[in-house]
């Protein structure tokens, strides 16, 4: 062995030393900011936690692209949706007069709104992109109540880290974390293009989150979860999407 | 077989300081960090390569412009079916679903490759191998060189002996587009597709004419690096398989003969 290969194994072996050890320590300090997915685990874990911990730390406070009204796409694109269920036609017979929403977990005052309660507070309009991960889009104005005036009015605990939002579909269920969640443009939109929110679009009432992909954006809320961990919910990787394959953070 | 050289000293040649026989040298044709990057590049790409097609099969029409989806007239389709059945495509099927994992690995590649294509490009700068195997030299860039390039390259010539150590102007030529054309915009315009990194940095979607023309150059892009790869396999193969991929995997050249 010459000198030369010599040194080269030594400084090879070094870096990847310094690399391994490096990595280590990323891991801890990103897990302690909040920088890994709950869906981190397996092969496809490495991409996921760097796309994640960039974006979080990028783009914690910036703002999804809003655009002009002449922009909207006419008519606006309802997408394909599972079958609804009888607790979701019998609400809808009723003009969603009795739809609630509750909001439960780590919170200083359980409460159930009505859609009437959600109406009442301050309403907000965003006109924004849905981009889905298929590849199409389409923008239109939403109008709702935002998510954080909601968490103000049950008080969130300080030790919350996420919050879960269910469908009156049982298997459509997803989570944020709290930048998401206490986002300005982070919606409960119950409007759309200055009317109310057709079903085909999730009416009565959908989670809007123009930072992220289409399937984050739940159809047909019923029930928040104020929670600190993930781990209780499904099997643990934070929503139905990576039960069925897809990413859980979905800004891409 | 490791190249025994005893008249001239090519590129990357490192003289074996124990040997009695006298300007004797094993030389290297591609550094390691070259050969590394060069094969997760290319693993990296093939990962895009599948992903990225079973994505696009997701909703085989492209479009202009900020938004685009089944109702708005597209800029072409592909004439292949769908795993979607809202997406009208003729056929009377629709494909099995495979996005959640081709996402996956989409990004998990595009992350592997865009981190590789850092540390080449850097060591390429501070080893040289920038200027010394990919910037053209001057006596290159003269039209009379260029066109002897092109007519030898057309007449199918044997690369010349120097050619065998490092590139031609086309050869130089096309790799810099690579490098520095094409794998940047297909990175932009993959970010540009992102709604929460178009949040921080609008302007990289807005001076492409929006997001769905950001989809749309991707495509494009990709089918270009598609092309580069198919003609680069060509030529590896016309010039001698075995030799240039020994080369690429050791970093020794062949011998002269299989050289020739």
């Amino acid at each position: 062995m010459t000198d030369l290969s010599r040194r080269k194994l030594i400084i090879t072996g070094l870096a990847a030393t310094a690399g391994i050890s490096g990595l280590g320590v990323a891991a801890r300090i990103a897990q302690r900011y909040g920088l890994v997915p709950p869906d981190h685990g397996g092969i496809y874990g490495l991409g996921e936690t760097l796309t994640y911990a960039s974006q979080r730390l990028l783009t914690r406070h910036s703002l999804a692209r809003e655009f002009h009204p002449s922009q909207i796409s006419k008519p606006p694109l309802a997408n394909e949706i599972p079958p609804l269920n009888d607790a979701f036609k019998r609400l809808q017979a009723g003009g969603f007069a009795d739809w609630q929403l509750s909001v439960n977990g780590m919170v200083d005052r359980p409460a159930a709104f009505s859609l009437a309660q959600l109406k009442s507070y301050r309403s907000r309009s965003q006109i924004t992109q849905l981009a889905c991960e298929e590849g199409w889009s389409y923008i239109a104005e939403w109008i709702g109540v935002p998510l954080s005036q909601v968490l103000d009015v049950v008080g969130i605990h300080p030790q919350a880290r996420y919050v879960v939002y269910f469908s009156i579909d049982p298997t459509w269920w997803e989570s944020i974390d709290m930048a998401d969640a206490l986002h300005p443009q982070t919606f409960l939109a119950y409007g759309m293009n200055g009317d109310e929110l057709p079903v085909g679009n999730g009416g009565p009432l959908r989670m809007r989150l123009p930072r992220q992909l289409g399937y984050k954006s739940v159809k047909y809320i019923t029930n928040l979860t104020v929670t600190d961990s993930l781990k209780g919910f499904g099997k643990g990787l934070g929503s139905a999407s990576p039960e069925a394959g897809y990413a859980w953070y979905a800004g891409i | 077989m490791a190249r025994l050289e005893s008249v001239r000293v090519p590129l990357g040649a490192c003289p074996s300081s124990t040997s009695s026989v006298p300007v004797t040298t094993v030389t290297s044709r591609h550094s390691a960090l070259v050969r590394v990057t060069h094969w997760i590049t290319t693993l990296c790409f093939l990962a895009l390569l599948v992903s990225g097609v079973e994505i696009v099969i997701s909703h085989p029409r492209f479009y202009w412009g900020e938004t685009g989806n089944v109702l708005t007239t597209p800029l072409f389709k592909l004439p292949i079916p769908s795993s979607r059945a809202l997406v009208p495509t003729g056929y009377g099927y629709v494909l099995p679903d495979q996005n959640g994992w081709s996402r996956y690995l989409h990004f998990q590649a595009a992350w592997v490759v865009v981190l590789t294509g850092l540390l080449y490009i850097i060591s390429a700068l501070f080893t040289g191998h920038l200027r010394k195997n990919l910037l053209p030299g001057k006596a290159d860039l003269s039209l009379r060189a260029f066109s002897t390039a092109i007519a030898n390259h057309l007449r199918f010539e044997r690369p010349s002996e120097a050619e065998a150590w490092s590139y031609n102007v086309l050869q130089r030529l096309t790799y810099l587009f690579v490098i520095f054309v094409l794998f940047p915009l297909v990175i932009w315009t993959g970010l540009a597709m992102s709604p929460a990194f178009v949040s921080a940095l609008p302007a990289t979607v807005t001076v492409l004419g929006g997001q769905q023309s950001a989809r749309t150059i991707h495509f494009f892009v990709s089918l270009a690096l598609l092309l580069f790869l198919l003609v680069h396999v060509v030529m590896v193969c016309l010039a001698g398989f075995r030799s240039r991929i020994r080369a690429m995997i050791t970093g020794r050249a062949g011998t002269h003969m299989e050289r020739l």
